[in-house]
């Protein structure tokens, strides 16, 4: 997942969450949860920081809302669709290309289950 | 809010040592969608092909490959959301759901959370015991439905310590549809899904394989005390038969009865459900409860669909199981009983049309549902791979109904046609069955037999038990080809019966 995203799911989870403090327990939580290796150093000043961009998204709270809809997209357009057609695949080498290991045409990872 | 008022009949409820018990159960379906292309992309969803072979960059979760959705799978949700009785809501959205697994490149699965795109629905289940018989009808709350990626496949039996992963399946659509928590015994749950499996088939939304798990049930199991305060549930993982939805309610109600009885608590946690043991086990630990950060994908717009739309799909639908089970009943006066086994899919109800079409319904209901179901049944066969179709099954009753045959010589010649001998004529005419219904003919065979019989025609007047012996020889005299209404009024008269 690109590290964007991933950063927006962190502020999501804890402004979904309702927490506008961020403890070091909440870093070591979202940080398993976004399989991020986070120092034990860094805790500490990552809450910081965290706390810091949430109390930063509170002042939005500040703003009144009541009769705006929520804005779903930056242009006001119907969703694009595609017909039913197979027009993609066949690419497994590409697929495969970057894999650190592979196997007859599967990926290989470390075991996932016991 | 979870809710449960219907209290279970009193022979759903199971004993304990503390008194009785009823389970609560809800199931969640993933039934996927009969498309061709994926959700969200254009590869291929043919099951069975060589790994990573229809797979997409966007499958693959790439960076910068953008999503685009595929209309024919939002015509699919909706037509089964029609057909659960359903509330098509007009706007929804997807949603991504985050989780890290080997087989989800992406790092989430896009779904539908807030706004799914299918509401509250309803349908009405009719529960089978274990003797086959038909139970009260129960009504069913459909929670929602909503549509969502499926995942890749691990295969774990490639390497001791390595997963094999196959990005095939990644991407396909599926339609997650939820019950409310209204099942109250196994057989309720297993009807239920046998229900939905009915829908979608005649839909044509999705195939209802459970084998190849195409449609698979997430079992939510709770005990209480007969209409007292609900308990905590488990969930059990993609139960893939209907057996195994039975077994495992069982099963599972069993242990939470066990625990809750010698003074302890029931976890909410994940199980699956070991069919070779008969028995569920944990899956995830509490730790490890997923924690999804749901947000809309930013990667999608909105869907807003018109109301013309889903009135011209509703116009459009075609005949479902109920409503082609109650004509059966009205237009052929089938008894219940046979009008739910032969409107059991839609494969069965066309085929069964076929042979009914110009001829006695109920004849053509017990060749059809007695003689070829048991014998595909038999022999392992599906009804789309019978060697006999429906119009060689019409054509044979036909035959009888015509007395070139009699009911017994179809019968074998019914087999004959099983093992692909030919049609009923070709048979008729290789085996020569075909039969005397020459009363001239016939009557010389009487009277041969009567004439070697001679102690047994004279007991016959006092004891007319003995015209069955009589048939049975005229009958061996002739291979069973003369006709048996000639055969008994001839011997009735000659025997002065």
């Amino acid at each position: 997942m690109p590290l964007l995203t991933r950063a927006y799911v962190i502020m999501e989870f804890f402004v979904s969450n309702q927490k506008n403090v961020v403890n070091v327990e909440d870093v070591k939580k979202i940080a398993r949860l976004s399989r991020l290796r986070v120092e034990d150093t860094e805790l500490q000043s990552l809450a910081d920081d965290l706390s810091g961009i949430l109390g930063w998204i509170e002042q939005l709270n500040e703003v009144d809302v009541d009769k705006v809809e929520p804005m779903t997209s930056a242009v006001a357009m119907k969703s694009p669709m595609r017909k039913d057609i197979v027009s993609d695949g066949d690419k497994r080498d590409q697929i495969l290309k970057n894999a650190p290991k592979k196997d007859d045409g599967f990926f290989v990872v470390p075991r996932s289950v016991e | 809010m979870f809710t449960a008022e219907r209290v279970a009949d009193a022979k759903d409820w199971i004993k304990g040592e503390t008194g009785d018990w009823e389970v609560i159960i809800g199931l969640e379906v993933h039934a996927q969608v009969s498309s061709n292309s994926k959700l969200f992309s254009g590869s291929s969803t043919e099951y069975g092909s060589e790994p990573n072979s229809q797979v997409s960059l966007v499958d693959a979760g790439m960076p910068g490959m953008l999503p685009v959705v595929n209309e024919y799978c939002i015509e699919q949700a909706i037509k089964t959301g029609l057909g659960l009785n359903a509330k098509i809501n007009l706007y929804s959205r997807f949603d991504r759901k985050n989780y890290f697994y080997v087989d989800l490149p992406q790092g989430y699965q896009i779904s539908q959370f807030e706004h799914p795109i299918v509401g509250e629905g309803n349908i009405e289940i009719l529960p089978i015991d274990s003797d086959g018989n038909t139970l009260d009808p129960v009504s069913v709350g459909i929670e929602r439905l909503h549509l969502e990626q499926d995942a890749g496949k691990s295969v774990h039996d490639l390497s001791p310590d390595e997963t094999y992963v196959d990005l095939n399946r990644c991407g396909v659509a599926l339609m997650e549809i939820v019950s409310k928590p209204d099942m109250r015994s196994p057989e309720e749950a297993s009807a239920y899904v046998d229900k939905l499996r009915g829908i979608v088939r005649a839909l044509g939304t999705c195939d209802g394989d459970m084998e190849k798990g195409n449609l698979r049930a997430d079992v939510n199991v709770s005990v209480r005390k007969p209409g007292g305060e609900l308990g905590t549930r488990c969930e059990i993982k993609n139960v893939n038969s209907m057996r195994f939805i039975r077994q495992a309610i069982n099963y599972e109600a069993r242990r939470h009865i066990e625990i809750l009885e010698s003074g302890g608590s029931i976890d909410q946690e994940t199980r699956l459900f070991d069919s070779l043991k008969g028995e569920t086990r944990t899956m995830r630990s509490k730790e490890d409860a997923h924690d999804y950060r749901y947000f809309p994908d930013p990667d999608l717009l909105p869907l807003n669909i018109e109301q013309s739309y889903v009135d011209d799909l509703k116009a459009k639908l075609p005949e479902l199981p109920d409503a082609i089970k109650s004509r059966f009943m009205d237009d052929y006066k089938l008894s219940e009983y046979d009008a739910r086994i032969l409107t059991a899919d839609k494969i069965k109800s066309d085929f069964y049309e076929i042979v009914a079409n110009g001829r006695d319904a109920k004849i053509a209901a017990n060749w059809t549902m007695g003689d070829l179901f048991g014998a595909l049944n038999k022999s392992g066969l599906d009804l789309n791979a019978t060697p006999v179709s429906a119009k060689m099954l019409g054509e044979l009753i036909d035959r009888i109904s015509d007395n070139t045959i009699s009911g017994k010589i179809a019968k074998s010649v019914f087999e004959r046609m099983f093992n692909g001998e030919g049609n009923a004529d070709e048979i008729i005419e290789a085996q020569g069955l075909k039969q005397v219904t020459d009363v001239g003919a016939i009557s010389v065979i009487v009277d041969e037999v009567i004439a070697n019989n001679k102690d047994q025609a004279q007991k016959a007047v006092a004891n007319p038990k003995l015209l069955g012996f009589f048939v049975g020889q005229v009958m061996k005299a002739t291979q069973g080809k003369a006709n048996p209404q000639v055969v008994n009024k001839l011997l009735r008269e000659k025997l002065g019966l």
